[in-house]
C-alpha cells in the first residue's frame, strides 16, 4: 500500500527559492580563457537570459524526483500485469553492462579500431536476433515499436518500387495496436481494416475478398492482442504471398514463443522486435526503447544505414553507404546502451533460458485466466498464449466499470491491467503478468481480483471511490482530456 | 434507449436527418455509450467533398478515438463549433445540441441506410 505523500510535490521551476542562486556543483577554474557565445552561434540560438531556471543544490533536486517517484507505481514495486506492454523486471546485471565505460565513453565516428567491442556487441545482437527470428537481417536503428514499424513499412514500400508495383493499401486487423494503421499511413499507405472472425483471429475468407493486387501488405500482430496465436498464419502467409503481398508482423507480442516457434516460418517478411518487452530493457518512463527490424532475404537490400560488417580478419567496421538502402532512421545506431542492457539480458539468459522465459510467461498468464474466468467474463475463449482479455460486462450488472476495478487495484497494492484495449472486446481488463512475477504475486493478484469481484456484487461503492491509499486519488480523467492545464512555469 | 423516429441511419451508428438536399448528421445515443464520455471532436473543413461510407471525422473519448462516416455524398456546409470547447454535447444530447455536421447532399445511396425500427434491431443484436 502507497505511503501518502505528506505535502503536495510543487514542479522544479516553483521551487526556485528566489534566494539568492544555490547551485550543485562549482566547476573548477579550466585554465581554458572564455568565448563570447555571440561570436561563435547564430543569433537565432541566443538568448539574453535564462529566466525562471531552478537554481537548487543537488539534494533538493534529489529529493524532488525521489518524492516524484515514490508517487509511482513501478515494477520494483509489484505486480504490474499492463498487458501487452509487457512490463518485465529489469535484471541489475543489465544496468551494469550498459554503465561500462568501454560502451558509455565512445562515439560512432571515433575510428573503427577503438570501437571494436561496441561495433562486436552491435554486431552479435544483430546475429542473436536472427537465430530467434529465422530472418536473415536486422537493423537495431528503430527507437521503439512503432517506429520499427514504419521502418519495415518503407522497407516494404522500396521492395515494391524496385519491382515497379505501385500499391496503395495496407490491410490492420481490428484487433491491431493503434500504431499499426499510423505506421501505414505514415509510410504513404491507405490503412483498411479487416474485421476479425468470430475467435479473434483473422477470417481467411474475408482476407481472400481484400488481398488485391492494390495490397502493399498486411499488418498482423502474432500472437495477437487477444493473446491468441493466429493458428491459421502460414495460410495467410501463402495467401498474401500469392497476391504479391508482404507480411508485417508486430513483435510486440514475441515474449509469448521465443524458443518455441520462428517468425521466418510463419512468413514473416519484416517483424519488429520490442527489445523494451521481450528483452527486458527498462521502459514506461524508465529508458526509451528500442524497435530493431528483421527481415526475410528479399528485404535485406533495404536495411537503414550505416551498418556494421565483419571481415574475413574478425574486424568489425561501419558501412555508411548502400544505394538501396532506405537511409538512416536514426542517428547511427539508435538507442545504443539500451541495445547494450538487451544483449546482457539474451546472453545470461541463454538459449534454452529465453525458451523457458516464454513458456513462463504463458504459463503464468494461463494461471491468470484459470483463477479469474468465470467472476470475470472471457468473450474470446480461444487458448491465450502470454495475457489474457478479461471484460468487466459481470460488473456492469452492477453498475462497476473496468475503471473502478483497475482503481481498486491500486488500493490493493497492483497496477492495474491495460484497460478497453483491444478496442473488439468492450469495458477490456488486458492482463499479461510476464515470466518475472513470482507464482505467488500472481496468486495474490488473483485474490484482489476474486476480492474486487465480491465488492462488486456486495459493496460497489468501494470501488466507485476508489482509490482512497493512493497519493493522489480519482484523477477526473474526462476534465483533464478537455480542459488540459498544461505548464512548467510557476502558477501565475 | 429510444431511436428515434424520422431520421436515417447507418450499421455505423451515424444518423441524418434531411431537409431538402440538405442533411443534418451526428452519432447516435447508442454510439455515444459505447464510446464513453468524448473529449475530443475532429471535424471536416466546410467545403469539404465527402463521400457516402468514407470517414468524415474523429471522435476521441478517454478510451479510445473512433471515426465516423459520411451517411450520403455531398458537400460540408456547416460544422458543430460548439464541439471545440463542448464536446460533451454528443453524450448529452446526441440528436440535438451534439450534431456533429451539416452537408448538402449531392446524392446518397438509400440502400445503405436505415430507417429506425431496422438500426434498433442492430443495436439489440450488437449489445445482445
Amino acid at each position: 500500500m502507497k505511503r501518502r505523500a505528506l505535502r503536495d510535490e510543487p514542479l522544479i521551476f516553483e521551487r526556485n527559492p528566489g534566494r539568492g542562486r544555490r547551485g550543485g556543483y562549482l566547476l573548477p577554474e579550466t585554465g581554458i580563457p572564455p568565448v563570447d557565445p555571440g561570436t561563435v552561434l547564430p543569433a537565432v540560438q541566443l538568448r539574453p537570459a535564462l529566466d525562471g531556471l531552478p537554481a537548487l543544490g543537488e539534494l533538493e533536486v534529489v529529493q524532488h524526483f525521489h518524492r516524484l517517484s515514490q508517487l509511482n507505481f513501478a515494477v520494483d514495486e509489484g505486480l504490474y500485469p499492463l498487458g501487452s506492454c509487457t512490463m518485465k523486471y529489469n535484471p541489475r546485471v543489465c544496468e551494469a553492462a550498459a554503465r561500462l565505460t568501454g560502451f558509455t565513453e565512445v562515439h560512432p565516428l571515433q575510428p573503427d579500431d577503438q570501437v571494436q567491442g561496441a561495433l562486436r556487441l552491435l554486431w552479435e545482437l544483430e546475429e542473436a536476433l536472427k537465430t530467434i527470428t529465422g530472418l536473415a537481417g536486422v537493423t537495431l536503428q528503430p527507437a521503439a515499436g512503432a517506429h520499427g514499424e514504419l521502418t519495415g513499412m518503407l522497407m516494404i514500400r522500396a521492395a515494391l518500387q524496385a519491382r515497379g508495383e505501385d500499391r496503395q493499401e495496407v490491410l490492420v486487423p481490428d484487433s491491431a495496436h493503434g500504431t499499426n494503421p499510423a505506421s501505414a499511413t505514415f509510410a504513404g499507405y491507405r490503412a483498411v481494416e479487416i474485421a476479425s472472425g468470430s475467435d479473434g483471429t483473422v477470417d481467411l475468407a474475408e482476407l481472400d475478398r481484400m488481398m488485391t493486387d492494390r495490397v502493399a501488405a498486411i499488418m498482423l500482430t502474432v500472437p495477437n492482442t487477444l493473446g491468441v496465436f493466429e493458428h491459421r498464419i502460414v495460410e495467410i502467409a501463402e495467401l498474401v504471398h500469392s497476391r504479391g503481398g508482404y507480411i508485417y508482423m508486430d513483435g510486440a507480442n514475441l515474449n509469448a514463443f521465443v524458443g518455441r516457434a520462428l517468425p521466418s516460418a510463419m512468413g514473416a517478411d519484416a517483424l519488429h522486435i520490442n527489445l523494451h518487452k521481450t528483452f527486458s530493457t527498462p521502459h514506461g518512463g524508465g529508458g526509451p526503447g528500442a524497435g530493431p527490424v528483421a527481415v526475410s532475404p528479399d528485404l535485406v537490400p533495404f536495411l537503414p544505414v550505416p551498418r556494421v560488417v565483419r571481415d574475413g580478419n574478425q574486424t568489425f567496421h561501419i558501412v555508411w553507404d548502400d544505394e538501396r538502402s532506405i537511409g538512416p532512421m536514426r542517428g547511427f545506431f539508435g538507442n545504443f546502451l539500451i541495445l547494450v542492457r538487451a544483449m546482457a539480458f539474451i546472453l545470461g539468459m541463454g538459449g534454452e533460458g529465453l525458451r523457458e522465459m516464454s513458456e513462463t510467461a504463458v504459463l503464468l498468464a494461463n494461471l491468470i485466466r484459470h483463477r479469474l474466468q468465470g467472476a470475470y467474463h472471457l468473450e474470446y475463449t480461444a487458448p491465450s498464449l502470454h495475457e489474457v482479455v478479461l471484460d468487466d460486462s459481470l460488473q456492469q450488472e452492477h453498475g462497476v466499470s473496468n475503471v473502478d476495478i483497475a482503481k481498486r487495484l491500486l488500493d490493493l497494492g497492483f497496477h492495474p491491467p491495460t484497460m478497453s484495449f483491444p478496442l473488439i472486446v468492450h469495458g477490456a481488463l488486458m492482463i499479461e503478468p510476464t515470466e518475472s512475477a513470482a507464482p505467488e504475486e500472481v496468486e495474490a493478484f488473483c485474490d484482489a481480483m476474486l476480492q474486487i469481484a465480491r465488492e462488486a456484487e456486495e459493496s460497489p461503492d468501494i470501488l466507485h471511490e476508489a482509490p482512497v491509499h493512493t497519493p493522489v486519488r480519482r484523477v477526473d480523467e474526462v476534465q483533464a482530456a478537455r480542459h488540459p492545464v498544461l505548464r512548467w512555469t510557476p502558477e501565475p | 434507449m429510444a431511436v428515434p423516429e424520422g431520421l436515417s441511419y447507418t450499421r455505423s451508428h451515424e444518423w441524418m436527418r434531411r431537409e431538402g438536399d440538405t442533411a443534418v448528421v451526428g452519432i447516435t445515443q447508442y454510439a455515444q455509450d459505447q464510446l464513453g464520455e468524448v473529449v475530443y471532436v475532429e471535424l471536416p473543413e466546410i467545403g469539404d467533398a465527402v463521400e457516402q461510407g468514407t470517414e468524415m471525422g474523429t471522435l476521441e473519448s478517454v478510451k479510445a478515438v473512433s471515426e465516423f462516416y459520411s451517411p450520403a455524398s455531398g458537400e460540408v456546409l456547416a460544422v458543430n463549433e460548439r464541439l471545440a470547447d463542448e464536446p460533451n454535447l454528443v453524450n448529452d444530447d446526441p440528436y440535438g445540441e451534439g450534431w456533429l455536421v451539416k452537408l448538402k447532399i449531392s446524392a446518397v445511396d438509400e440502400t445503405k441506410l436505415l430507417d429506425a425500427a431496422a438500426y434498433d434491431e442492430i443495436v439489440a443484436a450488437e449489445s445482445h
